[in-house]
């Protein structure tokens, strides 16, 4: 596939990276620092303008362009850029729409500029967001088949009875319904097998039926409790989008701004929150807003360093549930070892919708964890597939990766050795990073041998 | 530094080393020699070294610009140390300083050689010695590039490293494919210059030889008189015709095979460089016609291909430009600093570096007319980068210095002026033959060890344009953390 992307900021560099091993992409920007750091470590082709402007357009090969997609700083530029682009040639057009000016009318502009996606990373974040406060004990919650299977990442700490057990006495002692795909033991992933014994600190992402994922959660002495307060620190344009959804689930939300002006603003948007001017990053404040008796905080300012020490300072004072913004993806790691329990980076989530955008013919959804070290498929087997009817055990996957969870209608089966696939499932592989080629192969190996 | 990705980097490279000596074993085998022997206990040698290099696990993927500098640098000096072996075990040439320094002249497509009976060497040898041209023209990374695609993204730091001119830039978003796109493009001019120079009536053997030296810009020739030796008005006009096509940016034609018929002519690089070649002959066919040259079309003839051959940095010789007058021999010398351009196989400083420092030049004068005013340098359309013209002109000066060290270590020689001074600039431009002892009938083999070594060592930091070779030689490269 033939991909341009406008705009070498984090979130174009974030989907150059991942899309240049297999297409051809080039990069558009105007800022020749950004450019230089694409062309040294990645394998795409950096051309220096305006991505609005027709001959740059031209020069990247727009006419042969199968997808455009725009991700500079300003929503106007990007929709221009997707106007012309569709104009000259490209079939596909993706921009990042973020005012929420622009979020009233998106349908109209949709149809209007001829756009296939649009992606509000804001929106996005606050729904992801909402989705992880489901489940307090998970640093992290991802949803496949439309939410019918979940996937939790855990963290093992001491007390929890499954440190140290082997993964093959887990379905005996507590439900062989959930599945554990992946072990991240420092700085090592695992996709485990059944020999391998959990050990303390290890980051364990289950999965399985969203019913079962609960009652996992309940018997590792977590009980997820149901959250009911919630204090959001910044009012920013995410706020105002989480603050509704929170308020629907009927969680009860506090903001904290420290500017007036938006306060004032923020107080007649959200009718149902309570609206605190104050710092958040302030001990006192937090103390006299009783921080210890609040479910969940969440800081989202535009700093990622405020956002990570307020978080921090809330945990130590007896906050539940901790959860950072930050918009640089190297913190996260850090993030999560100081124990902030989840961090939510709003460049990483549009960067996946539009990565499952780009792969969807071949899969319906896509997400990359661990810093993209590893990825969780799901795709539908049609009739053709090659696979189906085969006993699992039989068809030969590639290392590192594991077929996790099968949905077929109302059911979902953990499956073993002796399961088959059968058409219409939904299947949810697993694997590590370094496979997915293989594994698209073997997909479409399957696929094209029928 | 990553030592474990750039010593395996290393022995890719040695395994493509080993497969290139492959056609010359072949012709070996063809002629019968027993040269062939030579080249199986080499191929096996480098494969013994190959091997285990490229079972190196790396711990680390990623590469840096440093990482690339070093396998680029490392990489030259060992492939011209293997290289030179086939010469080295046959017995053709006994010393191994010598096998070496014929082995990088080839390799940095120069062309000086160090055997003064040229025709005596068996077809097998000749053969390895041109086609080291082919293969070093284009670039050996470039070649690992196209064959090889397990270096992929990596790939591009040492390609800026190996490619000629300041910017190299790659045509399609996969350097892989660039890497092939070029092959190929080299491939089809060396086929179509094959075909030509046969009909023109070389023999098929010879046709190959002059072709892998006029496609790669070096000027290994199998006779002793060079292209002189045939005589022949149409080989010598095809020869002229193919080194000035490799002189020049091979993207060019890549945009005319995409259909743009123009764009050479709307290239400034290709402008200057043609007017370079087409002043530099007007003014030696008027200098040499009636003292050298009796009739103006055989002035024209020796003039222009003598021109074409040194600013390609190509070096083959249709007549000894020895006896020329003063003025033409220093134009042919100003020739050998300017060179080809970026993106060919030629070598020395390169067109484009020169239109910019010129308009550098212009720029600094206009600033003292009008003192506030902003300049920006401008090539074709597009305003070139301020950090790309401090380069130009860190590149200059880096030429020019260690063209004066190398002059002050050649002179301990105790030689004539013209060979100490032009045996440098030959070499360190990758062009061939000088003036003097290493003039056009003349070669390198009455210098010193210590000379020819440190003229093998210049062809090859003439070749990958300085940097890398400083760089591998500067301790602090090599340190983890250099504060």
């Amino acid at each position: 596939m033939r991909i341009i992307i406008i705009g070498a900021g984090k979130v174009g560099y974030f989907l150059a990276e991942n899309l240049c091993k297999e297409n051809h992409v080039t990069i558009i920007d105007r800022n020749s620092a950004a450019l230089r750091k694409a062309e040294e470590n990645l394998d795409v082709l950096c051309i220096k303008g305006s991505g609005v402007s027709t001959s740059v357009l031209l020069e990247a090969g727009v006419k042969q362009a199968d997808l455009l997609i725009a991700v500079t700083s300003t929503d106007e530029i990007n929709m221009v850029c997707c106007l012309t682009g569709k104009k000259l040639g490209a079939v596909q057009t993706i921009a990042r729409i973020r005012d929420p000016e622009y979020a009233q009318e998106l349908s109209l502009l949709k149809e209007e500029l001829d756009l296939d996606m649009v992606i509000n990373p804001e929106q996005a974040a606050a729904d992801e967001i909402a989705r992880s406060m489901n489940f307090s004990t998970a640093m992290n919650v991802e949803s496949f088949a439309k939410g019918r299977v979940r996937l939790v990442e855990i963290k093992v700490t001491e007390d929890m009875p499954i440190a140290g057990m082997k993964i093959n006495d887990i379905p005996s002692k507590f439900s062989s319904q959930i599945l554990i795909g992946v072990i991240v033991r420092g700085d090592e992933i695992l996709i485990p097998s059944g020999d391998y014994v959990i050990e303390e600190d290890d980051s364990i992402y289950v999965i399985g039926k969203s019913s079962n994922i609960y009652n996992f959660c309940k018997m590792l002495g977590k009980c997820p409790v149901k959250l009911k307060n919630v204090m959001i620190m910044g009012g920013g344009r995410i706020a105002i989008y989480l603050a509704n959804l929170l308020t629907e689930m009927g969680m009860k939300v506090t903001i904290l701004e420290i500017d007036k002006e938006k306060c004032i603003e923020l107080s007649e948007l959200l009718p149902e929150a309570l609206i605190i001017n104050g710092d958040g990053s302030d001990e006192e404040l937090l103390q006299s807003e009783n921080i210890s008796d609040v479910d969940a905080f969440i800081a989202m300012t535009g700093m990622d360093e405020e956002n990570l020490m307020s978080a921090l300072i809330a945990k130590q004072n007896g906050a539940g549930k901790v959860i950072a913004k930050i918009s640089r993806l190297n913190y996260a790691k850090v993030a999560n070892n100081l124990g902030v329990d989840s961090v939510i980076s709003p460049k990483l989530i549009t960067s996946n919708q539009i990565l499952t955008y780009v792969s969807r013919n071949n899969v319906e959804t896509l997400h990359r964890i661990i810093e993209g070290k590893a990825e969780i498929i799901e795709f539908i087997v049609d009739r053709k597939s090659k696979i189906l009817n085969t006993k699992l055990k039989d068809l030969k996957l590639p290392h590192d990766v594991i077929i996790a969870t099968i949905v077929r209608k109302n059911e979902i089966v953990i499956p073993h050795g002796n399961d088959l696939i059968k058409e219409g499932d939904r299947v949810i592989v697993i694997a590590k990073n370094k496979n997915v080629s293989q594994l698209k192969d073997i997909i479409a190996y399957n696929r094209g041998k029928a | 530094m990553n030592i474990r990705l750039v010593l395996k980097s290393i022995g890719l490279l040695l395994t493509c080393e080993a497969i290139a000596m492959i056609p010359s074993l072949v012709v070996s085998f063809i002629y019968r020699e027993h040269t062939a022997l030579v080249f199986v206990d080499t191929i096996l040698m480098i494969f013994c070294f190959a091997v285990p290099l490229c079972m190196i696990q790396t711990k680390h993927k990623n590469m840096y610009a440093r990482d690339g500098f070093a396998i680029v640098a490392l990489g030259w000096i060992i492939m011209s140390l293997f290289g030179a072996l086939p010469f080295f075990f046959s017995g053709y040439v006994p010393s191994f300083i010598d096998s070496f320094f014929e082995t990088s002249s080839g390799f940095t497509t120069t062309g000086a050689s160090i055997l003064t009976n040229i025709e005596i060497l068996p077809k097998g040898l000749l053969f390895w010695r041109s086609f080291t041209h082919w293969i070093g023209g284009m670039g050996v990374i470039v070649l690992t590039l196209a064959i090889l695609p397990s270096l992929g993204a990596r790939g591009i730091q040492m390609m800026k490293a190996e490619s000629p001119g300041p910017n190299p830039g790659k045509l399609v978003p996969k350097v892989g494919e660039t890497a092939k796109i070029l092959y190929g493009i080299y491939l089809v001019i060396t086929v179509i210059e094959v075909s030509l120079l046969i009909l023109a009536g070389m023999p098929l053997f010879d046709a190959f030889i002059h072709t892998f030296g006029t496609v790669g810009t070096g000027g290994f020739s199998n006779m002793n008189l060079s292209v002189g030796a045939y005589q022949n008005i149409y080989i010598e006009i095809i020869i002229t015709i193919f080194m000035f096509l490799s002189g020049a940016n091979f993207t060019l034609y890549y945009y005319m095979i995409k259909g743009d018929l123009k764009a050479p002519f709307k290239d400034e690089e290709f402008r200057f460089y043609f007017g370079m070649v087409a002043v530099a002959i007007a003014l030696i066919t008027l200098d040499i016609n009636g003292h050298v040259f009796h009739n103006l079309w055989e002035s024209l003839r020796h003039s222009s291909f003598q021109v074409v051959s040194i600013i390609t940095t190509t070096g083959y010789v249709s007549t000894d430009f020895e006896k020329w007058s003063m003025f033409s021999k220093i134009v042919l010398f100003i020739l050998m600093f300017i060179g080809g351009c970026a993106g060919s196989t030629g070598g020395a400083m390169k067109n484009i570096r020169i239109i910019l420092m010129l308009k550098i030049m212009k720029r600094e004068l206009m600033q003292i007319v009008h003192p506030r005013a902003v300049y920006s340098v401008r090539l074709g359309k597009k305003a070139v980068d301020e950090r790309t013209l401090s380069e130009v002109l860190g590149f200059f000066f880096m030429y020019i210095l260690i063209f004066i060290t190398g002059v002050l270590v050649i002179s301990m020689d105790n030689l004539d002026w013209a060979t100490t001074i032009s045996s440098v600039a030959a070499t360190l431009g990758n062009i061939g033959p000088g003036f003097g002892i290493v003039g056009a009938v003349g070669n390198y083999s009455s210098l010193s060890d210590l000379s020819k070594l440190t003229l093998s060592i210049l062809m090859i930091v003439g070749r990958l344009e300085i940097y890398p070779i400083l760089l591998i030689s500067m301790p602090s490269f090599w340190k983890r953390l250099s504060i």
